[in-house]
């Protein structure tokens, strides 16, 4: 399922995202991941859980390789980041992964150039691959195509599309083109709530969507 | 990379030149061996980690004291003693990581120095144990394996130097594994580590405490290789100046620690006989100059001038 995550600024989109991540604690209420309650548990154990996310802002590793920086969430995700007595080398079919998932995101010609080198746009395609390899249920992309020119977030979104449809994401955009064609749920956000939710077409057609979009004159 | 390895012989190969060239600086050279691990123990926590600390002489000391209560009134083998030193710290070490790691910047620093303060003066007011302001004196560790500690160094720096090796491959190897990628994460963004699923606080706790045995067995070597402890091991002047020393050095590369103690201490030993009252100031225009025109230290200076330009 590829749910997108719509409303205007300031409708909490991202501080929902990182109250589900555990970034932000909550005042009341609880965050279901199916039916494990994980309102308690720490960033990083809801992630080992599966619950993953993207960043608006490029938050990498600038001075690591982009396959090291995949590497190492590979590493971690199956519990060898602990381990300092044997060398990185020995952990082979962990850079061999990471570099399998860099090249499914067409990252293949840079997998050694560092982070901070690396194109706006191919930092934000690390951004996913980073998240990739944490091997997660629910993948939320908080704007994944945020700063990347109209032409190449199509290219971008095409990637995501190309994920596993076992794989539940949950993306935050602006681009209502991008949006109706990658979602195949929409949840519009206005202060702080949830206004609708729906199919593209219900969304399209409703009259508090548009509202919301383009003022209350312009509501059929 | 074969060119690197070559470098790492060559410069293992020059820390044999004392022995040769320099026989009646070996006592120097034993500090500065010892300062070396010293230097290497934070730029674990500092250059890999993240972990400011300006308090890092507590482990330092400790290890220091524990070495020299142990010849002072168990016995004067030193390679038990030092090995006790760096488990003891190292259990100290762990015990403030809980605390410590929770904090990053200008609080960091402030905590860090708050700690090497309260152990400073405990040490002081417990007069009986440690000797207070006269320090721990009336032993003797005679030699190890069965060579003896002799007046000219001989024996104390190929001990501190073997030391230092010994600990240099093991940090290395730490900061060559999966761990050490971890620690090069979380320096380069503390943020984005949990994201990945990394339980960072506990990765900083164990590089912390880490740090804190290798301190020790620095503090514990210079005891058994000096007989004598004195409070200034624990001292907040011995924190700043294996930070300069590690800054000057250039922190994160493993040799900056190494490249920083043998220049500041032979800078030290010459400045200080050219102008035994005024010699720091020499050192702080050497700093000056350091920071200045190479801002990542020497080591860093050093790489840059080697990468090939394009």
């Amino acid at each position: 399922m590829r749910y997108a995550l719509i409303g205007p600024n300031g409708a909490g989109k991202t501080t929902l995202i990182n109250l589900i991540t555990g970034m932000v604690a909550p005042d009341s209420g609880e965050i279901l991941l199916g039916d494990e309650n994980v309102t308690a548990l720490q960033p990083y154990q809801r992630v080992k859980r599966g619950l993953v996310r993207t960043f608006q802002i490029n938050t990498l590793f600038p001075h690591l390789s982009a396959l090291e920086s995949v590497t190492l969430a590979v590493l971690e995700r199956d519990g060898h980041a602990h381990n300092w007595w044997r060398a990185l080398s020995a952990f082979s079919a962990a850079s061999d992964e990471a570099a399998a998932i860099l090249t499914s995101l067409n990252l293949q010609r840079h997998l050694d150039k560092e982070t901070r080198e690396l194109a706006y746009g191919q930092q934000r395609l690390l951004e996913i691959a980073l998240a990739l390899a944490t091997r997660p249920r629910v993948l939320l992309l908080d704007e994944p195509a945020a700063g990347v020119p109209k032409g190449e977030s199509a290219e971008l979104f095409a990637a995501v599309e190309g994920l596993s449809s076992e794989l539940t994401v949950l993306f935050i955009e602006h681009d209502m083109e991008v949006v109706f064609r990658f979602a195949t749920r929409i949840l519009v956000m206005v202060g702080g709530r949830i206004l609708v939710e729906g199919a593209p077409q219900e969304i399209a057609r409703d009259e508090r969507v548009r509202e919301v979009y383009l003022g209350a004159g312009h509501a059929a | 990379m074969a060119n690197a390895r070559r470098l790492e012989v060559v410069f293992w190969l020059c820390t044999l030149l004392p022995f040769v060239l320099t026989p009646n600086y070996l006592s120097l050279a034993s500090q500065i061996a010892i300062t070396a691990l010293f230097a290497l123990s934070l730029d674990l926590i500092l250059g890999y980690a993240g972990i400011v600390s300006l308090g890092h002489a507590a482990f330092f000391g400790v290890g220091a004291y524990v070495a020299g209560l142990i010849a002072k009134h168990y016995w004067t083998e030193p390679i038990s003693g030092l090995l006790i030193a760096g488990v003891l710290t190292g259990l100290l070490g762990y015990a403030l990581s809980h605390i410590v790691v929770r904090f990053r910047h200008l609080a960091l620093i402030m905590l860090t120095m708050g700690f090497g303060l309260l152990i400073a003066e405990a040490a002081n007011s417990a007069h009986d144990l440690t000797g207070g302001a006269d320090g721990l004196q009336g032993f003797r560790v005679p030699g190890v394996l069965g060579f003896k500690f002799d007046m000219f160094g001989r024996t104390a720096y190929a001990y501190s130097l073997g030391l230092l090796f010994f600990c240099f491959l093991i940090c290395r190897r730490i900061i060559r594994s999966p761990f050490g990628l971890a620690l090069r994460g979380i320096r380069e963004n503390a943020t984005r580590m949990p994201a990945i699923g990394a339980p960072s606080l506990s990765h900083l706790r164990k590089a912390y405490t880490m740090a804190a045995v290798v301190a020790g067995l620095a503090g514990a070597a210079l005891t058994q290789t000096t007989s004598t402890v004195s409070l200034e091991t624990l001292s907040f002047g011995r924190s700043a100046d294996v930070l300069v020393i590690l800054i000057l050095g250039g922190a994160g590369r493993l040799y900056g620690g190494l490249i920083g103690a043998i220049v500041y201490m032979v800078a030290r030993d010459q400045f200080s006989g050219i102008n035994p009252q005024y010699w720091y100031f020499w050192i702080g225009l050497l700093l000056v100059a350091v920071v200045m025109f190479l801002p990542n230290g020497i080591l860093g200076g050093f790489s840059k001038f080697l990468k090939p330009k394009n």
